[in-house]
C-alpha cells in the first residue's frame, strides 16, 4: 500500500510541512517568530483540526472540547511525575486519556444529535471543570494546578539514569526551539492523518453524515458508530492538543476545562473554515496570534503606542481601544465571533474563495452571459 | 423534620430562578425555533440593573458639619444620598427599597434589549441552522458579559434587600410548621414573586388571544404563518416576555447571590439542563423540572450527603439529565420533534 | 410461497382517530413488478412507511424474504437489501452528485459500518466507474462534478433513482418516481425500469401517473381510504368496475 493515494495530496503535504517548519522565517516580520508563540500555533492548530473532524466533516457541535484538552494536560503532567520526562509516553498517555474519556463522554452525547448534543457536552465539560476543583483535587491540584515537584518518583527515569527537571526529548529541552520542531512535527502528522481520513470512504460517509443524517440510515448506514469514532478521534487529538501544552510548559490547571476554552476552540474552526482542512490551522494561528498581541496591551502601553497624537486625541483613543485590549481580549473575541458567523459562516477559506471566483469573474466578464444560463432551479 | 422543610425551601428558591430562566428559554425554543445561548446573559443583566438602581440612588453628598467632630478631631463628614437630600422621606424609601424598586428599571431596560437583540440579530438567523444560531448566541454571551466585566469588574458585588425583609419569618408560628423553622423574609417573597411571574406567563398564554396563537406558533409554526397572522411582530413580544422573565428574574435573585459577570452563564448550562430534562418546548416541563432539579440540588447539597458522596451537589443536575435523557429521550414533557436533527 | 420477496400480513395503522390502513395484505412475488394506485390520501404512503420500518403497525407484520422487519432500524432493513426512493428528493446536498451516488455503493460494499479511514476514495475505481455508468443510465453523467444544490428537482428525482439502483436491491420501493419530471424524463424513466426489470429486481410503485403504472407493473393493488379494494394484472384493475367508480372513474390525474 503506498503512503499517497495522489501526487497531488503528497505535494499539498511536502508544501504543508515546508510552510510549518519555516514558521520562524516568516513569522519573524509580523513578531511571532519565537518559540513559545509558534509552539502554541502549532498546539492549537492540532486543537482545531481534531475539532474539525467532529464539527466540520461530522457536523456534531461539541461545546465541551476543553474537558479532553484539559485531561490531557493533567495526563501528560502525571506521565511526567510518574514514569519519565520524556514528551512521548507522557503524549501518548494524554491522547488515550482524552480518546477513552470521549468514549465515555460520547455514549450518552451522541445519544442526541443537534443542540441536544451540544448542550450535553457543554455540560459534560461544566462538570468535568467543578469536579476539578473538588472531588478530583488529588488528581488536579484544583487551584494551584498539577506541577512538577522534585520528588516525583519517574520511574523510568529513575531506571535509565536519565535526569533533567523540565521535560526533554533524550536531552533536548521541550520549552525552545526544540519544543517548536517537535510540536511542528506533530501537527504535520496529525494535518496529514485528517487528510487522509478527508479524502477515504470514511470520511465522505462522515460528510454525508453531516449532510442528511436519516438519508445515511435509509442509505444502510449505521450512523451511531461513525459520530461515535469521529467523537473519539477529535477527542485523541485534543487530548494530544493538551499533552503538547504540557510539554512545553509542564503545568495543568482546570482553567483549560473552561466552557470559555471550548468556546475558543469552536471559534477557530469557524473562523478558518469549518469542514476545510487548513482552515482551523488558519483560524488558530490568527487567534493566538491577535491573543499574543492584544492582552499584551494595558493603558500605559496604549498611551505609548499613541503618544505621537495630541494629548487629547491621544486620551480619546487609549479611552476608546482599551476595553478591547489586556483584560478585555474576550470582548473582542467575542465580537469577532459574531461578525464571522454573521457575515462569513465559511471562514476565512470560504472568503478566500470567494475572492478568487470574483477575480476569475471579472477576468471573465465577457463570457459571463453565458454561464448564466445555468441558473441553479432552487 | 425542620432540616428537610429548610432544604425543601431552599430548594425551591433555586428552582425558582432556574424555572423562570427555562421558562424564557424554552419560549423562545417553541416559538422562534432559536437556541438562545444569550439567554443566561439576560438574567446577569437584570441582576446587574438592580446594582445599578441601587448606586444611583444611593449616590452621595458629602457635607462638613461643623458642630460635630470626628474621633480625629476633625469636622465631621455626613454622607447623605442625594435622593434623600432632594426627596425626603420618599428618598430614604427609594433607598431601602431599591432591589424590588429596580425592577421598574429592568423591565424597560430588558425591554428594550430584548427588542434590539430580536430585531438586530435573532431575526436574521430563523433560517440558519441551529448550530449557528448556538454560535452567534454565543458570541454575544460572551460580549455581554465582557461589557458587564468592563464596567463592573470581575468581583462579585453585593445588593442589600429592603432592611425590613432582612429578618427572617419564624415559619412554625405562622403556618405551624416544623418546631423552630425561621427562612429569610426575602427569600419567601422571592419565592412568592417567582411563582406569581410564572402564573402571569402562563394566564397570559393559556387565557389571551394573543397568547392563544403564540401556543399555536409553538404548535405548529407553519400553520400560524399560513392563517395570515404577522408571527413576526408576535415572535419580537414572545422574546421580549422571555427577556423580561429573565430580568425580573436576576433582579430579585441579586439579594441572594451577589452578582458578578459570570452569572448569566453559571445559570445558563443549569437552566439548559432543566429544558432538557423538562422537554424542549414545554413550558410545563420547565417550570416543573426547574423546580425539582431545584430541590434535588438542595438536599444533595446536604452535608450528610456530601459526606457519602463527595461534590454530588455539583454534578447532581447533569446526572439527573444525563439519565432522563437515557430514558426518556424528549424529557419529562417533551413533545415529539422539537428541535431535533 | 418460498418466492415471495414481501409480504404483508394484516396490517392495521391510525393516527389518531384516523385509520389510515385496515386490514392490509399484500404479496409480492420474486421478480416482478407491484404497483400501488388510489387516489391522494388513500395510505400509498403509510403502507410504503410501514414497509420499511419507518412506521411501526398497529397490527400485523411486514416479512422480508422470510424475515420480519417490522420494529427493525432503518439501515438494517436497508442492508437485508429493502432499497427506498424517496419522493421528495432526500440527498446529501453537501456532496457531489457522483459522491451522492457513491456513498449507497459503499454502503452495498462495505456493510453498515467500516473503519476505512486509511483507503482513499480515489482508489476505488469500481465504485467510481459503477456510479458513473448509473449516472450515465439516468443521465446525469454530464452533471457528475457538480453539488447536488444547483440540480433541479427532476434531475433530483434521477439522481435519488441512481442511488436506489447502485445498491442492486432485492426489493425496490419507488415513491412516485416521475413526479415533477417533464414527459421526456417520465419515458427515459420508463425505460430505465423496465430494464432493471429484466435483470430480475422486485420492484413496489406508488405511482400516479397511469401511463407509467400500466408501462411497467405485472400486478396492481388498488388503495382506497386505507383498504385494498382490487388487486390483479393490469388489465383485469382497468376493467374492473369498483375500480373504474372509486378512482379511474373520477378524474383523470
Amino acid at each position: 500500500m503506498t503512503l499517497f493515494k495522489s501526487r497531488k495530496d503528497l505535494l499539498y503535504l511536502a508544501i504543508f510541512a515546508l510552510v510549518i517548519f519555516a514558521m520562524p522565517l516568516w513569522l519573524k516580520p509580523f513578531g511571532a517568530g519565537y518559540p513559545d508563540l509558534m509552539q502554541r500555533f502549532a498546539i492549537f492548530g492540532v486543537f482545531a483540526i481534531g475539532f474539525n473532524i467532529l464539527f466540520g466533516m461530522t457536523g456534531y457541535l461539541s461545546f465541551g472540547h476543553a474537558a479532553f484538552l484539559g485531561a490531557g494536560s493533567y495526563a501528560a503532567v502525571w506521565s511526567f511525575k510518574l514514569l519519565s520526562l520524556n514528551p512521548v509516553p507522557a503524549l501518548l498517555f494524554a491522547t488515550l486519556v482524552g480518546g477513552v474519556f470521549a468514549a465515555l463522554v460520547g455514549v450518552v452525547s451522541l445519544r442526541r444529535s443537534g443542540i441536544y448534543f451540544s448542550i450535553l457536552t457543554l455540560a459534560f465539560a461544566q462538570m468535568s471543570y467543578s469536579l476539578a476543583y473538588s472531588v478530583l483535587m488529588p488528581i488536579t491540584h484544583g487551584d494551584s494546578g498539577l506541577q512538577l515537584a522534585s520528588s516525583d518518583p519517574r520511574v523510568l527515569d529513575r531506571l535509565f539514569g536519565a535526569d533533567g527537571t523540565l521535560p526533554n526529548l533524550f536531552g533536548f529541552s521541550m520549552h525552545g526551539m526544540y519544543g517548536f520542531y517537535f510540536c511542528a512535527l506533530i501537527l504535520i502528522g496529525c494535518f496529514y492523518f485528517s487528510m487522509r481520513l478527508d479524502r477515504s470512504p470514511f470520511g465522505m460517509a462522515l460528510r454525508a453524515l453531516k449532510s442528511n443524517q436519516t438519508r445515511m440510515s435509509y442509505t444502510g448506514f449505521n450512523t451511531k458508530p461513525y459520530a461515535r469514532t469521529a467523537f473519539i478521534i477529535s477527542g485523541m487529538y485534543a487530548g494530544l492538543a493538551g499533552g503538547m501544552l504540557a510539554v512545553t510548559d509542564p503545568l495543568a490547571g482546570a482553567e483549560r476545562m473552561q466552557w470559555t476554552a471550548s468556546g475558543e476552540v469552536v471559534l477557530m474552526t469557524i473562523l478558518g473554515g469549518a469542514g476545510t482542512l487548513l482552515g482551523p490551522l488558519i483560524g488558530a494561528v490568527i487567534i493566538k496570534y491577535f491573543e499574543n498581541i492584544f492582552s499584551a496591551f494595558h493603558p500605559g502601553r496604549l498611551y505609548e503606542t499613541f503618544s505621537f497624537l495630541p494629548e487629547g486625541v491621544q486620551n480619546f483613543f487609549v479611552t476608546i481601544i482599551s476595553p478591547f485590549v489586556g483584560e478585555g481580549w474576550h470582548l473582542t473575541l467575542g465580537i469577532m465571533f459574531m461578525l464571522i458567523v454573521i457575515f462569513l459562516p465559511g471562514g476565512i477559506m470560504e472568503g478566500g474563495k470567494r475572492i478568487a471566483s470574483a477575480l476569475r469573474n471579472r477576468r471573465a466578464s465577457g463570457r459571463h452571459l453565458q454561464s448564466r444560463q445555468f441558473e441553479p432551479a432552487e | 423534620m425542620d432540616w428537610l422543610i429548610l432544604q425543601f425551601l431552599n430548594g425551591l428558591d433555586k428552582g425558582g430562578a432556574y424555572a423562570l430562566i427555562a421558562l424564557g428559554l424554552t419560549l423562545v425554543f417553541g416559538t422562534l425555533g432559536v437556541v438562545n445561548f444569550a439567554h443566561g446573559a439576560l438574567f446577569m443583566i437584570g441582576a446587574f440593573c438592580a446594582v445599578v438602581f441601587s448606586r444611583l440612588v444611593r449616590l452621595e453628598t458629602v457635607t462638613v458639619d461643623p458642630e460635630r467632630l470626628s474621633p480625629w478631631g476633625t469636622p465631621l463628614e455626613v454622607r447623605t444620598p442625594m435622593v434623600e437630600v432632594w426627596l425626603g422621606d420618599f428618598g430614604t424609601f427609594l433607598v431601602q427599597y431599591s432591589v424590588p424598586l429596580s425592577i421598574l428599571l429592568a423591565i424597560p431596560v430588558m425591554l428594550l434589549i430584548g427588542w434590539v437583540m430580536e430585531r438586530g440579530l435573532i431575526r436574521h438567523f430563523y433560517k440558519r441552522t441551529h448550530a449557528e444560531q448556538i454560535l452567534v448566541t454565543f458570541g454575544l454571551a460572551i460580549v455581554l458579559q465582557e461589557i458587564i466585566k468592563a464596567f463592573f469588574g470581575a468581583n462579585a458585588i453585593p445588593v442589600y434587600a429592603p432592611e425590613a425583609f432582612s429578618s427572617s419569618l419564624n415559619l412554625s408560628e405562622t403556618l405551624g410548621i416544623g418546631t423552630s423553622v425561621f427562612y429569610p423574609w426575602w427569600r419567601l417573597i422571592y419565592l412568592a414573586s417567582a411563582l406569581l411571574i410564572i402564573g402571569l406567563v402562563i394566564a397570559f398564554l393559556q387565557f389571551t388571544t394573543y397568547g392563544m396563537v403564540i401556543r399555536a406558533g409553538m404548535e405548529d409554526r407553519q400553520t400560524v404563518g399560513f392563517l395570515g397572522i404577522n408571527i413576526q411582530k408576535r415572535f419580537t413580544v414572545v422574546f421580549g416576555i422571555a427577556a423580561v422573565v429573565a430580568g425580573v428574574a436576576g433582579v430579585l435573585y441579586a439579594p441572594i447571590v451577589s452578582p458578578n459577570y459570570h452569572l448569566g452563564m453559571d445559570f445558563l448550562v443549569l437552566s439548559f439542563v432543566v429544558v432538557v430534562v423538562g422537554g424542549m418546548g414545554s413550558i410545563p416541563g420547565a417550570v416543573f423540572a426547574g423546580f425539582l432539579l431545584g430541590i434535588v440540588e438542595s438536599f444533595a447539597s446536604m452535608a450528610a450527603v456530601t459526606r457519602v458522596l463527595p461534590a454530588i451537589d455539583q454534578v447532581i443536575l447533569y446526572v439527573v439529565a444525563i439519565i432522563v435523557l437515557l430514558t426518556l429521550p424528549r424529557g419529562l414533557m417533551g413533545r415529539k420533534g422539537v428541535m431535533e436533527g | 410461497m418460498s418466492n415471495m420477496v414481501l409480504d404483508v400480513s394484516d396490517v392495521d395503522k391510525s393516527f389518531g382517530g384516523l385509520r389510515a390502513l385496515s386490514n392490509i395484505n399484500l404479496r409480492i412475488k420474486e421478480g416482478t413488478t407491484h404497483a400501488i394506485i388510489g387516489p391522494n390520501g388513500a395510505g400509498k404512503s403509510t403502507l410504503l412507511n410501514v414497509c420499511i420500518g419507518q412506521l411501526a403497525p398497529d397490527r400485523g407484520a411486514v416479512v422480508f424474504n422470510g424475515d420480519v422487519i417490522t420494529g427493525r432500524q432503518p439501515h438494517e432493513i436497508n442492508q437485508m437489501g429493502v432499497v427506498r426512493v424517496f419522493q421528495t428528493p432526500a440527498i446529501f446536498p453537501d456532496l457531489t452528485v457522483i459522491q451522492n451516488v457513491m456513498i449507497p455503493a459503499f454502503s452495498r460494499r462495505d456493510g453498515a459500518f467500516k473503519l476505512n479511514m486509511l483507503q482513499s476514495v480515489d482508489e476505488q475505481r469500481e465504485i467510481r466507474e459503477e456510479a458513473e455508468h448509473w449516472l450515465e443510465d439516468v443521465g446525469l453523467l454530464s452533471h457528475k462534478d457538480q453539488f447536488v444544490g444547483s440540480l433541479s428537482r427532476g434531475d433530483k428525482r434521477r439522481l435519488e433513482l441512481a442511488m436506489g439502483l447502485i445498491q442492486d436491491p432485492r426489493l425496490l420501493l419507488l415513491d412516485e418516481p416521475t413526479a415533477g419530471m417533464s414527459r421526456h424524463d417520465t419515458n427515459t424513466t420508463i425505460e430505465l425500469l423496465k430494464k432493471i426489470k429484466m435483470r430480475g429486481m422486485t420492484e413496489v410503485i406508488i405511482e400516479h401517473d397511469m401511463h407509467v403504472v400500466f408501462s411497467v407493473a405485472d400486478r396492481i393493488s388498488v388503495l382506497a381510504q386505507g383498504q385494498i379494494i382490487a388487486e390483479g394484472t393490469p388489465e383485469e384493475i382497468r376493467g374492473n368496475p369498483k375500480v373504474q367508480e372509486a378512482y379511474l372513474g373520477g378524474k383523470q390525474e
